[in-house]
């Protein structure tokens, strides 16, 4: 223990100002109904601490108790990094990520992955480059590490506000990033990967459904189920799909039919009609509706091109 | 072989094997696995197609019981089954062939009418059965029912043969057929 000085006492309160208004921000930006569940994954306040807290209060009076809290078990800037990346896991679905694959380069051995050196070397590599940066690990699933990086410049501190993440599944090539800022620090993050290498591939999933457990049961139409389940994977994959909740497509179109003549094939002026989907999650919806025979395989390529496209409001006019 | 006929084949020892056809493939498999949950003297087989014809070169059973499964919330289940029942002969709508109707409870999802169904059923001569196939206590009593369907179309049951069976359950179900 050093003794302190009242230089020291006056730069350790400062500190405390900008991460207690850290702590301030992020908390608040956990909804109540997330707020203890988060609490308890960090696993920074103890459960007698959190007993001593009014969950029931108006949100910034609670807020308030909670950062009371945090300063008094001398909270640092990683505690709330670390808290950052708790929120942003429970909220992955809201940020936009890019994947990355990282090849090998010629003659690159096959090292032994350890995480701890990872991280070490990792953020050595980064406070090497660029000496403002604030770099936080927390391990996940399946040999998965999220990284938090916020960025400073040369003068000036991390940006604590806008941070880039990153998610990296050790025994595969692939990184997953999301930035809140110009994509201008990524070649840096390149290059920090660049020690680090796998080739080992993706486990594969595949979505099966359990055909038959029965011997009694026999599934005359295997070959059509068996096309069906490549189709669909094929065209939506092995993961889940991003969670979409509603599509909608505005027609203005002639009638067109197979019969001959009617009223509405006479028609010149366009039929105008809107045809609206809805669902917690439409594209999983959509990805099963061959699968479970409600639908032919393949699907209207207007339903599957949500994705590659990117659109859900589309309009469709003759050409 | 794309028509199926009652009787081309012999059957096998204390064997009774069902036919279900329709495309809704979770339902069917869940039906299958009630019925094969019942206790039963006879040894049952059951059948899943999406439609009919079946598929050709391959060696199956005699099949006992057709059951066609329409869902009332899909007018592509209804389409078909309308297309499959041209694969079948004649002489199989003599009490060997039922259908399902599944998804009434839920009248708002609904895009065929009970009606339609029913004259469909009428046409054929055959018998029509409503089960929400979704709830499980529904479809296990379903399950008992067409079991004991089976065991009498596969000839098991002494003294009550399917044209007995299907001239009972025209007289007490379908009364007021004649109105439609």
């Amino acid at each position: 223990m050093r003794s302190e000085t009242a230089g020291d006492v006056v730069r350790a309160k400062e500190m405390d100002e900008t991460v207690s208004e850290f702590f301030r921000r992020t908390i608040l930006k956990i909804p109540l109904t997330e707020m203890m569940t988060i609490l308890k994954t960090w696993n920074f306040l103890s459960e007698n601490q959190l007993q001593t807290v009014n969950f029931r209060q108006r949100k910034e009076s609670l807020v308030q108790d909670l950062v009371l809290l945090c300063e008094e078990n001398r909270a640092s800037l990683n505690d709330a990094a670390l808290l950052d990346i708790i929120y942003t896991q429970f909220h992955r679905h809201q940020k936009v990520w890019d994947v990355f694959q990282m090849s090998k380069g010629p003659g690159e051995d096959t090292d032994l992955f350890d995480m701890e050196q990872f991280k070490s070397s990792f953020k050595k590599i980064l406070k090497r480059a660029l000496k403002n940066v604030t770099v936080s690990f927390r391990d996940a699933e399946e040999n998965a590490v999220w990284i938090r990086i916020a960025w400073g410049t040369q003068y000036g501190k991390p940006n604590q506000y806008k941070p880039a993440y990153v998610v990296y599944y050790s025994q595969t090539p692939y990184a997953f990033t999301s930035s809140s800022q110009l994509k201008s620090n990524l070649p840096l993050l390149g290059q920090t990967f660049e020690t680090h290498n796998s080739t080992t591939p993706l486990q594969e999933r595949s979505l099966g459904l359990d055909i038959n457990m029965d011997s009694r049961i026999i599934h005359e139409n295997k070959t059509e189920k068996e096309r069906v389940q490549r189709v669909t994977q094929e065209i939506f994959g092995d993961y889940p799909q991003p969670r979409l909740e509603f599509a909608q497509y505005k027609l203005e179109t002639k009638f067109k039919s197979d019969l001959n003549g009617g009223i509405l094939a006479e028609r010149e002026e366009p039929l105008r009609c809107l045809v609206k989907f809805s669902s917690p999650h439409l594209l999983e919806a959509l990805k099963s509706l061959a699968p479970a025979g409600i639908a032919d395989a393949p699907l209207s390529p207007l339903l599957t091109c949500i994705p590659n496209k990117g659109m859900n409001y589309f309009k469709i006019r003759d050409k | 072989m794309s028509v199926l006929r009652p009787l081309d084949k012999l059957p096998g020892l204390n064997t009774a094997t069902i036919l279900l056809v329709g495309t809704e493939d979770v339902l069917l498999q869940q039906l299958a696995e009630a019925m094969l949950k019942e206790d039963c003297t006879s040894e049952l087989k059951v059948h899943l197609a999406k439609s009919l014809p079946l598929p050709s070169n391959v060696n199956r059973p005699r099949i006992d019981l057709i059951v066609f499964v329409v869902n009332l919330h899909s007018k592509h289940s209804l389409r078909n089954v309308e297309e499959s029942l041209h694969h079948v002969d004649a002489a199989f709508f003599l009490g060997k062939v039922s259908f399902l109707a599944t998804g009434a409870g839920r009248e708002s999802h609904c895009s065929i009418h009970r009606n339609t169904v029913m004259k469909l059923a009428h046409t054929y001569r055959s018998p029509l059965l409503f089960c929400d196939l979704e709830i499980e206590d529904f479809r296990a009593t379903m399950a008992q029912r067409l079991v004991r369907m089976l065991q009498i179309c596969a000839g098991h049951v002494p003294s009550v043969s399917a044209l007995n069976l299907l001239s009972l359950l025209q007289n007490s179900e379908n009364p007021s057929l004649e109105d439609l």
